[in-house]
């Protein structure tokens, strides 16, 4: 696993501090060019994973990097499922079962639907959840994705409910019908630790805020880093800046002095700022990024 | 510790599920709902003791407190039952779709002493406290106006299958939306004292309303504009925002940033200085022992908790109780009503003036025709 990956909210008007923000992102990348465009940037700077959303407009993404193998020597995706809003938006509209119905695998494949409609009769969730997840990995067909998340929004819903034995199925679907490694992304991160340990994930990696503020660092900053500290993952640390609270310099210095060395998830949609994250890393961990050493234990 | 039973494990109802049973103090020992499907698999997976009937679960699990995430239309009858058997209720918003019934369940509550509260989450957000804080300190000197929005993507085609697209179900906009901006409109300026020039009208949806428009006046000359429209694909998700003018400033505000304006006049609170300042979620937002979705979900179930835990005299004013979400109730009801007075609006007394407009002639030249009257 890389020491720097590319993340997608910025592409996707998120945007966790101003509305206004996000919404003039999501006008600069209307256009696919434009986020194919910054993308290109990252990869001149150094950077090979894009860690991103299964949203619709990702699958043209993979499309340009599929049809384009050369320029793109060793570029990874770490797709990071499922793309919460369009689950949301469509239980608001056609109730639990009804959006289900919607996102399971219909389109000629009778063994999917089969497999699809015994599943949901039979109240199977190990069917459920891995129909869900080759579904949304449809898109990343032929592209290198060694690493497949779980996102939050899922994760801390499955946490906070009790339902330990989804990580396992996920993450067993992963490995064998992937050859991927699972990816777990949290905002209570010392909780989650326990709940893997549960199930008997080794070592699992983990993404979730870390940042000098305590911005979303549920259970507290402490907390945080008794777990980076104590516990035996492979962290990566996203919200570094805590939306822009934090100045790049300090936020950087603070994560480097950390016991534990996360690997780091950062957005940009400028070539100044991709840029600007790059040499900060470089100086201040004093290697070049392509040849950070890469989280292995 | 305090024993809780969950009713509605809808969307709403299974992200408070998530976030009561992380909770430290609090153990989940029931829940139920009328669909078994969910039920059936969260209590093969999770552990969780289900139930199908709400009286059965309280006869068998007699929790201290009950947690009511059902469709609006159900939460008269669970809440009478809940609080006849003296349990403590966090309902979600809106109370109830009459407001006399949630004035007579708040009176039931408050004889009690039992612990209530409504999810307006709204008031657990950061930056939307800071604005209670400021307008208590005086900080933009006598607000005149607001403006109240709220936009999201809700109801984006002509037939929905859930309890939203009925209105008997307690669908709709006013209910489900409006009573938002409503809320905090009435945490800011108390309850409205009237409501005029209403418009509901629909987009998409054939028995209920995707669109509420309205003039609230409020106590010392204030005003507010309500703009609410559910049926707004623009906005990612539900977005709700707060322009607020003042004799000596201006706040604009929404859950994630609280933007001020302080006129030379204003005298600037700790912190502030004349002209512009901002505010951000990241800064103005205490962190959660566990989040899901957002930190105000997780404060106002901790506040309840909280509320429950403390001894009755210790107990202090509850944030959003039920008395607070009759008053929301009470305005809901008001603009219900004042859009069928519309049905009567003032008229325009003169006529316009014909309009004359060039026309382009058959033959590339140019004409002028009156146009019809």
């Amino acid at each position: 696993m890389d020491r720097l990956l590319f993340g997608d909210n910025q592409f996707f008007g998120v945007n966790h501090m101003s509305e206004e923000k996000a919404r003039a992102q999501a006008i600069q990348f209307h256009a696919v060019e434009a986020i194919i465009e910054v993308l290109d940037v990252a990869y001149a700077a150094g950077i090979r994973t894009f860690m991103c959303t299964t949203h619709e407009r990702i699958a043209e993404v993979c499309d340009h990097v599929r049809s384009h193998p050369e320029r793109y020597e060793g570029f990874t995706f770490y797709p990071c499922m499922p793309y919460a809003h369009k689950y949301a938006n469509a239980v608001t509209e056609q109730g639990m079962l009804g959006a289900l119905r919607q996102f399971m695998p219909d389109d000629g494949f009778m063994n999917a639907a089969l497999r699809g409609g015994k599943a949901l009769a039979s109240k199977d969730i190990e069917g459920i959840v891995t129909l869900l997840v080759d579904a949304e990995m449809k898109m990343f067909a032929g592209l290198s994705t060694p690493v497949i998340f779980l996102q939050n929004v899922v994760v801390d819903l499955l946490l906070g409910l009790g339902f330990d034995e989804a990580f396992s199925i996920f993450s067993a679907h992963v490995r064998s019908r992937y050859n991927a490694e699972p990816g777990f992304i949290t905002m209570n991160l010392p909780m989650l630790l326990d709940a893997l340990d549960r199930v008997g994930e080794e070592n699992p990696i983990v993404c979730s805020n870390i940042n000098k503020l305590g911005f979303r660092v549920s259970g507290g900053l402490d907390a945080y880093e008794l777990a980076l500290t104590e516990r035996r993952f492979r962290p990566i640390a996203m919200s570094v800046y805590a939306s822009g609270a934090i100045p790049p310099r300090e936020a950087l210095e603070w994560l480097h002095s950390l016991p534990a060395d996360p690997a780091i998830v950062f957005g940009a949609s400028t070539a100044g700022h991709i840029r600007g994250t790059v040499q900060l890393v470089e100086q201040i961990w004093g290697e070049p990024v392509a040849a950070l050493s890469p989280v292995t234990d | 510790m305090v024993t809780v039973a969950m009713v509605g494990i809808g969307k709403m109802g299974l992200s408070h599920l998530a976030m009561v049973r992380a909770h430290p103090d609090v153990e989940v020992v029931g829940v139920c709902d009328s669909i078994g499907y969910v039920l059936d698999v969260l209590s093969k997976y999770t552990g969780l003791t289900t139930f199908t009937d709400f009286t059965t679960m309280l006869d068998t699990v007699k929790p201290d407190a009950v947690i009511i995430a059902t469709p609006s239309a159900s939460h008269v009858q669970l809440i009478r039952e809940a609080l006849g058997r003296g349990l403590h209720v966090f309902c979600e918003k809106p109370l109830t779709l009459s407001a006399e019934e949630s004035a007579e369940l708040a009176a039931v509550a408050a004889k009690k002493g039992l612990v209530t509260q409504v999810g307006y989450h709204n008031r657990f957000v950061g930056a939307f406290q800071e604005v209670k804080r400021l307008l208590d300190a005086g900080a933009i000197g006598t607000v005149s106006h607001a403006l109240a929005e709220s936009y999201g993507p809700v109801v984006l085609k002509p037939k929905g299958g859930t309890w939203r697209s009925k209105r008997v179900s307690g669908g709709g906009c006013l209910y489900d939306y409006a009573a938002h901006p409503l809320d905090l409109l009435s945490w800011y300026f108390g309850e409205a004292v009237s409501a005029g020039g209403t418009v509901i009208s629909q987009v998409f949806s054939a028995e209920t309303d995707d669109q509420v428009y309205s003039t609230l006046r409020f106590a010392d000359s204030i005003s507010a504009q309500l703009s609410v429209d559910w049926s707004d694909e623009s906005q990612r998700k539900m977005t709700t925002k707060l322009s607020i003018w003042g004799s000596a400033g201006k706040i604009v505000v929404d859950r994630q940033e609280c933007q001020v304006y302080l006129r030379d006049t204003a005298e600037p609170p700790p912190g502030y200085h004349h002209g512009w300042n901002s505010r951000y979620t990241t800064t103005l937002t205490p962190p959660v022992w566990f989040y899901l979705r957002g930190e105000e979900y997780s404060a106002q179930i901790d506040h309840f908790v909280r509320a429950v835990l403390a001894r009755p005299e210790a107990r202090g004013a509850a944030q959003n109780d039920f008395a607070s979400a009759a008053a929301t109730d009470r305005m809901i009801e008001m603009v219900l009503v004042s859009a069928s007075a519309e049905e009567n609006p003032v008229r325009a007394t003169t006529t316009a003036p014909p309009t004359t407009k060039p026309r382009k002639s058959l033959f590339g030249g140019r004409s002028t025709k009156t146009a019809a009257r």
